[in-house]
């Protein structure tokens, strides 16, 4: 299968133009009806939905931040009614706040054929068993898998994150073809496949993968596609905006296929927020073209990338994204998870035993992220007992994992050991290295 | 009872070192130490000459630390003699977090040990006939 839908993604340039025309002044009018925060913020700059004519029409239109979800919180960005809508996802948001995102049925739908053309960019059709080990539940990257998989026809295997020996153990007895996860959980499962003696081509039959939910690097990439022999995706997706195949790499991996028929990118400046030449690295925002359960308007992703719309060999015709490089905001993914140093803080506060002196370490071992939380204890902490201490410790850790959804090694320090500094402190030390 | 203090040491290079140092400038005299650790931190808990001193100084150069009491006791240098006391602490139901030994004059051994319940623990000893310090 070389397409999933190929009247779409093959659509010459003036095709696609007039479609993304169509729908963004239909989008428009639609949000101005039936989303308050927008209608307020066109209001405050003079602006009606008669004044978008077309794509070309686009940077007239107001900006929108996590913070204005964060704001609307839990329902305030919702475009349809509780008869329409059909689901709710979420991911963390800087104050322990969750970014609530809703789907109707056609939105889901959308997003399916999105994650499926994905899926068919990293080689699988109808007959293909997809072994899906993102993690099940708020997160989208196992439901969005999950229903592209079907979608395309595919068998879809929930098995969703963790349990490294079951995951073994379905991939060698169901033979799936295609696999989806991040990629430094790819590198540790290949690890493990090594250590059990299960040979690639022989027990385990991957050919493809789609790999996404944190950066990594062409190195990863070919040790991936080296030890497995398979063809490794990137793919993109955030749940603001639907979840998984927003974008995804086709077979020639030039860049990944940005689904611009559903999702319209600009890349602006994080500075000045003025558009960027085709080619030029900067934060990347998104519009929904077609979406009804909550259409976003230029949504600053706060992601830095690339668009590229120089013609593929795939003879796809989307503009396409080059690899993340980094963040305009200090939020950190750790193995998937978005985490923000504020929310870290916000828990340390609450713990009386130690202080909001912190210092955030993150690593790469063994192909998967490490956090370490260094803290001060509060002078007050002192005991003569190991148990006390080592009780601070773990109710800490027990706090983080439940408040931020990520394991974290909590490691006390003496109090004034972390270094003080004048404004903005020096707080995270990122080891990774992926560029 | 007598006084012990703890202190929290990370376990980084040369931390008990440093530790001593500032007791060598106070001019502090060291009776006994115990350390007890895990891979990231330790508490050391020592006995002084002069525990006050020791703690003011210690706090002064920056370490996070604490005078916790201790019962103390003479027990007679003899095989035994120790198991015989605990056995009768342990009948008792009082229970001893940590133990350790300290230097003190004469023919006896002086042991300190931390426990919940100091009072009900000195009147285990002195109807044992353990002298306590």
């Amino acid at each position: 299968m070389k397409y999933f839908q190929p009247e779409l993604e093959t659509m010459s340039a003036a095709d696609r133009r007039a479609l993304q025309s169509e729908r963004l002044v239909s989008t428009v009018k639609y949000v101005y009806e039936r989303q308050k925060p927008y209608r307020e913020k066109m209001d405050a700059i003079k602006l009606r939905p008669s004044d978008i004519k077309g794509i070309e029409d686009i940077w007239k239109l107001p900006y929108t931040q996590k913070s204005d979800l964060r704001n609307s919180y839990p329902f305030g960005m919702m475009a349809a009614t509780r008869k329409e809508l059909v689901r709710l996802h979420a991911s963390s948001a800087t104050t322990g706040k969750l970014t609530v995102s809703g789907y109707t049925k056609h939105d889901i739908d959308v997003w399916a054929d999105c994650a499926a053309r994905s899926l068919v960019m990293a080689g699988a059709d109808e007959e293909s068993i997809v072994h899906v080990c993102y993690g099940y539940g708020l997160f989208t990257g196992g439901l969005g898998m999950h229903y592209g998989a079907e979608k395309l026809g595919a068998i879809a295997v929930p098995a969703s994150a963790g349990n490294t020996q079951r995951q073994l153990q379905l991939l060698a007895d169901f033979g799936a073809d295609i696999i989806c996860c991040t990629p430094s959980y790819a590198i540790y499962l290949i690890e493990e496949m090594e250590k059990a003696g299960l040979k690639p081509g022989r027990d385990i039959k991957l050919k493809g993968g789609c790999f996404g939910a944190e950066a990594w690097t062409e190195e990863m990439r070919a040790e991936i596609e080296r030890r497995l022999g398979i063809r490794a995706c990137d793919i993109y997706g955030l749940s603001e905006i639907s979840g998984p195949g927003v974008s995804g790499d086709c077979e020639y991996k030039t860049g990944m296929h940005f689904q611009d028929d559903h999702y319209f990118p600009e890349i602006v400046d994080t500075e000045t927020l003025e558009p960027l030449p085709m080619g030029e690295r900067g934060e990347l925002v998104i519009t929904t073209l077609d979406r009804t359960g909550m259409p976003l308007i230029r949504y600053r992703t706060r992601d830095i990338a690339a668009l590229d719309d120089t013609p593929c060999p795939c003879g796809r015709t989307t503009i396409r994204m080059k690899r993340i490089t980094g963040r305009s905001d200090d939020m950190l993914i750790i193995r998937g998870v978005n985490v923000f140093p504020s929310q870290i803080e916000s828990i340390l506060l609450k713990d009386p035993y130690v202080q909001p002196h912190y210092h955030i370490n993150v690593d790469r071992v063994n192909n998967l992220d490490t956090l370490e939380i260094v803290v001060e204890l509060s002078p007050d902490a002192m005991s003569d007992t190991m148990s006390e201490i080592e009780a601070i410790r773990s109710r800490l850790s027990a706090e983080m994992a439940s408040g931020i959804s990520v394991t974290a090694k909590i490691t006390l320090v003496s109090p004034g050991t972390i270094e003080r500094s004048e404004g903005k402190s020096k707080r995270i030390t990122d080891r990774r290295k992926i560029k | 009872m007598i006084n012990q203090i703890a202190v929290f040491l990370e376990n980084r290079k040369g931390r008990i070192g440093d530790c001593c140092e500032v007791l060598k400038h106070a001019g502090v005299n060291l009776c006994s130490m115990s350390i007890a650790d895990t891979t990231d931190f330790g508490i050391l808990r020592m006995m002084t000459d002069d525990n006050d001193k020791a703690l003011f100084y210690l706090k002064a150069a920056g370490f996070m630390c604490a005078a916790v009491p201790l019962v103390a006791m003479q027990v007679p240098d003899k095989p035994g003699a120790l198991a015989d006391i605990l056995i009768a602490l342990d009948k008792a139901g009082v229970n001893i977090d940590y133990l350790y030994s300290f230097a003190g004059a004469g023919e006896n051994a002086h042991i300190g040990f931390k426990t919940n319940e100091p009072q009900k623990a000195e009147k285990v000893l002195t109807e044992a006939g353990v002298k306590i310090i």
